[in-house]
């Protein structure tokens, strides 16, 4: 991995806290994303990795309580901001693109018209400005005839197609941050395969810090620098994404891995890895290991508090074992 | 054949409706007499076809003014009360409905209540009070509709914009950086505006038959004004000798109703096919 100077930090999280209610969606996070740097989240449905998304961008619905020790955007504190300050920033600044392509483009205008509205609202642009802009980064995101695809209306494009628009829709003011929440988990797996392309090219060419949000540990491995794996709000494992392949410590990363045919590798006589049981809906007072109860190696200790453990090369897991654990026994 | 026959429908629904507008925008220059001129030496002249004469094609009323003339000047009458009708309580009903539905919570359960309380108001004692009030004018009715008939657009824009509300786009254009305004106003509204302009036809269809019902009862338009309404009123004395009094403004009421609502369900139907694509 490439070592970047302190100062490019694009997004600093601390400690953060999401609730519904009498849920807890997401407890203590910390996440620290450099410049040109992607930062995969990963986890199964319901273990907060969206909640975190939306609570970066503060788009979280009524009712939703954040908290953070730190959010920090470059050097804006985005627990301080208003609703205005935010809306300043998102789109511009900062970005997302979302998992489903088909629903996140306006029905009620074309392409073009919700494009320029962007670039008029962060940058004051012409029309003309804005279209020559916007037909620029269709081209850029490998659509071709962009002039063609400005005057049309979201239901005449292919969900690959509306991706590449979304994608472009977020690059247009050449924003720092970009969040992808699983943007090729609608898609089929071709055109997956040339959105992913397409994010790593732009990502290294425009030194993008891009947070992944994905439950497919293939995307990890091919796009992820450093990985967090989260559970029930948390995260349970973070390590650079060479480091979490070759050494995966938490026991819910291994199941995670145990759960994923290789072909060549797995063994055929044996079935394959599964985790028994589901997420747990996590209340606000709950203590201890969120896993101990789908956990092979949950103990008493386990429902006291974890403590993180720090290894080598940033790589930490929040767990009781200590890191040679499988090789003691 | 179904779909042929309901397009023929929708077509007809169209061109009833479109013809009252232009009869009723142009009705200076289709209208063979002066509405108000009376003639007390030829009334009650029965229409052309029931044995009158080409002076006064649909006859006249009791103080000989020419029918024909009083209806085509009363069409300008229902398709005025019809439209700024809906477009006074159109405006009320979708901002209500919409800031219920998009805001929800504490803002929701205000509109809902402004809703009921609304449902619970009956519409004709209100209209006596007011007439009681402030005498009868075109305004008067308008204003009253206007300001009563708002209920069902709030509700039609309060649970559409509830639907349209948690799409991704909305998202989307949230997280591009677009304030609260321009949500409602640029990405709700156009996305809930088929379902209104449907609720904006059957509307304006209720409000043109409870303007003929209050001026009937002298509640709404005052004479001499061309209501058809009022024509209704003013001829039921004489139904049993001239039935005709009544039967022209009668027929042209239902015609112009059975026109929107035809105008309404073929709409309805269009915009619902085209959503779903």
């Amino acid at each position: 991995m490439i070592v970047v100077p302190p100062q490019s930090t694009v997004l600093e999280v601390a400690n953060l806290r999401v609730r519904f209610g009498q849920t807890a969606a997401v407890r203590g996070i910390s996440l620290r994303i450099e410049r040109g740097e992607t930062h995969c989240l990963v986890g199964e449905s319901g273990c907060g990795k969206s909640v975190t998304a939306l609570a970066v961008m503060g788009l979280l619905a009524r009712g939703a309580e954040r908290q953070a020790d730190v959010l920090r955007f470059h050097d804006h504190d985005l627990s301080r901001l208003n609703e205005r300050g935010m809306a300043r920033l998102r789109g511009d600044r900062m970005a997302m693109i979302f998992q489903e392509p088909m629903t996140s483009l306006n029905p009620a205008y074309t392409i073009g018209s919700q494009m320029t509205e962007v670039l008029a609202r962060h940058r004051g642009s012409s029309r003309r400005e804005a279209r020559v802009r916007a037909a620029e980064l269709l081209a850029r995101v490998g659509i071709t005839a962009p002039e063609l695809r400005l005057g049309q209306y979201p239901h005449q494009l292919s969900g690959g197609l509306r991706q590449r628009v979304m994608i472009a829709m977020a690059l247009l003011c050449d924003p720092d941050l970009l969040i992808a929440d699983e943007p090729t988990t609608a898609l089929d797996v071709t055109v997956q395969a040339q959105i992913l392309r397409l994010l790593q090219r732009l990502q290294r060419e425009l030194g993008l810090a891009l947070l992944l949000i994905t439950h497919d540990l293939g995307i990890v491995a091919r796009m992820a620098h450093r990985v967090s794996v989260m559970y029930a709000g948390e995260v349970v494992e973070s390590a650079p994404v060479e480091a979490l392949f070759a050494a995966p410590t938490h026991p819910y990363t291994r199941g995670l891995l145990d759960c994923i045919p290789v072909p060549g590798a797995s063994r055929r006589d044996l079935p394959l890895g599964n985790i028994p049981g589901v997420v747990p809906r996590i209340a606000p007072t709950f203590a201890g290991c969120a896993f101990r109860d789908r956990c092979g190696h949950a103990i008493a200790v386990c429902a006291e508090a974890v403590p993180w453990r720090r290894m080598a090369d940033g790589h930490g897991y929040l767990c009781r074992l200590t890191e040679d654990w499988d090789k003691a026994a | 054949m179904k779909l042929r026959a309901r397009h023929i429908a929708t077509v007809l629904g169209a061109v009833i409706v479109g013809g009252t507008l232009v009869v009723a925008i142009i009705a200076p220059l289709l209208a063979p007499h002066d509405p108000f001129a009376q003639d007390l030496m030829r009334r009650l002249v029965p229409p052309e076809w029931l044995g009158g004469t080409a002076l006064n094609p649909f006859g006249t009323d009791q103080l000989g003014r020419d029918y024909l003339s009083r209806l085509i000047y009363g069409a300008r009458i229902s398709m005025l009360i019809g439209i700024l009708t809906v477009v006074t309580s159109g405006t009320i009903g979708v901002t209500l409905g919409v800031l219920g539905g998009y805001f929800g919570g504490r803002v929701d359960d205000a509109v809902m209540f402004a809703i009921t309380a609304r449902l619970s108001i009956p519409l004709i004692l209100v209209a006596l009070t007011v007439v009681a009030l402030t005498g009868s004018s075109l305004t008067v009715v308008v204003l009253t509709l206007g300001l009563l008939l708002w209920d069902r657009f709030a509700v039609v824009a309060r649970t559409t914009t509830m639907q349209v509300r948690n799409l991704d786009y909305i998202a989307a254009a949230r997280a591009a950086g677009a304030s609260r305004l321009h949500i409602l106003l640029r990405e709700v509204l156009p996305n809930i505006v088929s379902h209104l302009l449907v609720v904006a036809t059957l509307e304006m269809a209720l409000a043109i038959l409870l303007e003929a019902a209050l001026s009937f009862l002298g509640l709404g338009v005052p004479p001499p004004l061309p209501s058809w309404g009022l024509m209704i009123a003013e001829g039921k004395d004489y139904m049993f000798f001239s039935p005709w009094v009544i039967m022209v403004p009668g027929i042209a009421l239902f015609v112009l109703v059975l026109g929107i609502n035809l105008l309404g369900d073929g709409l309805r139907e269009l915009l619902g096919a085209g959503r779903s694509q």
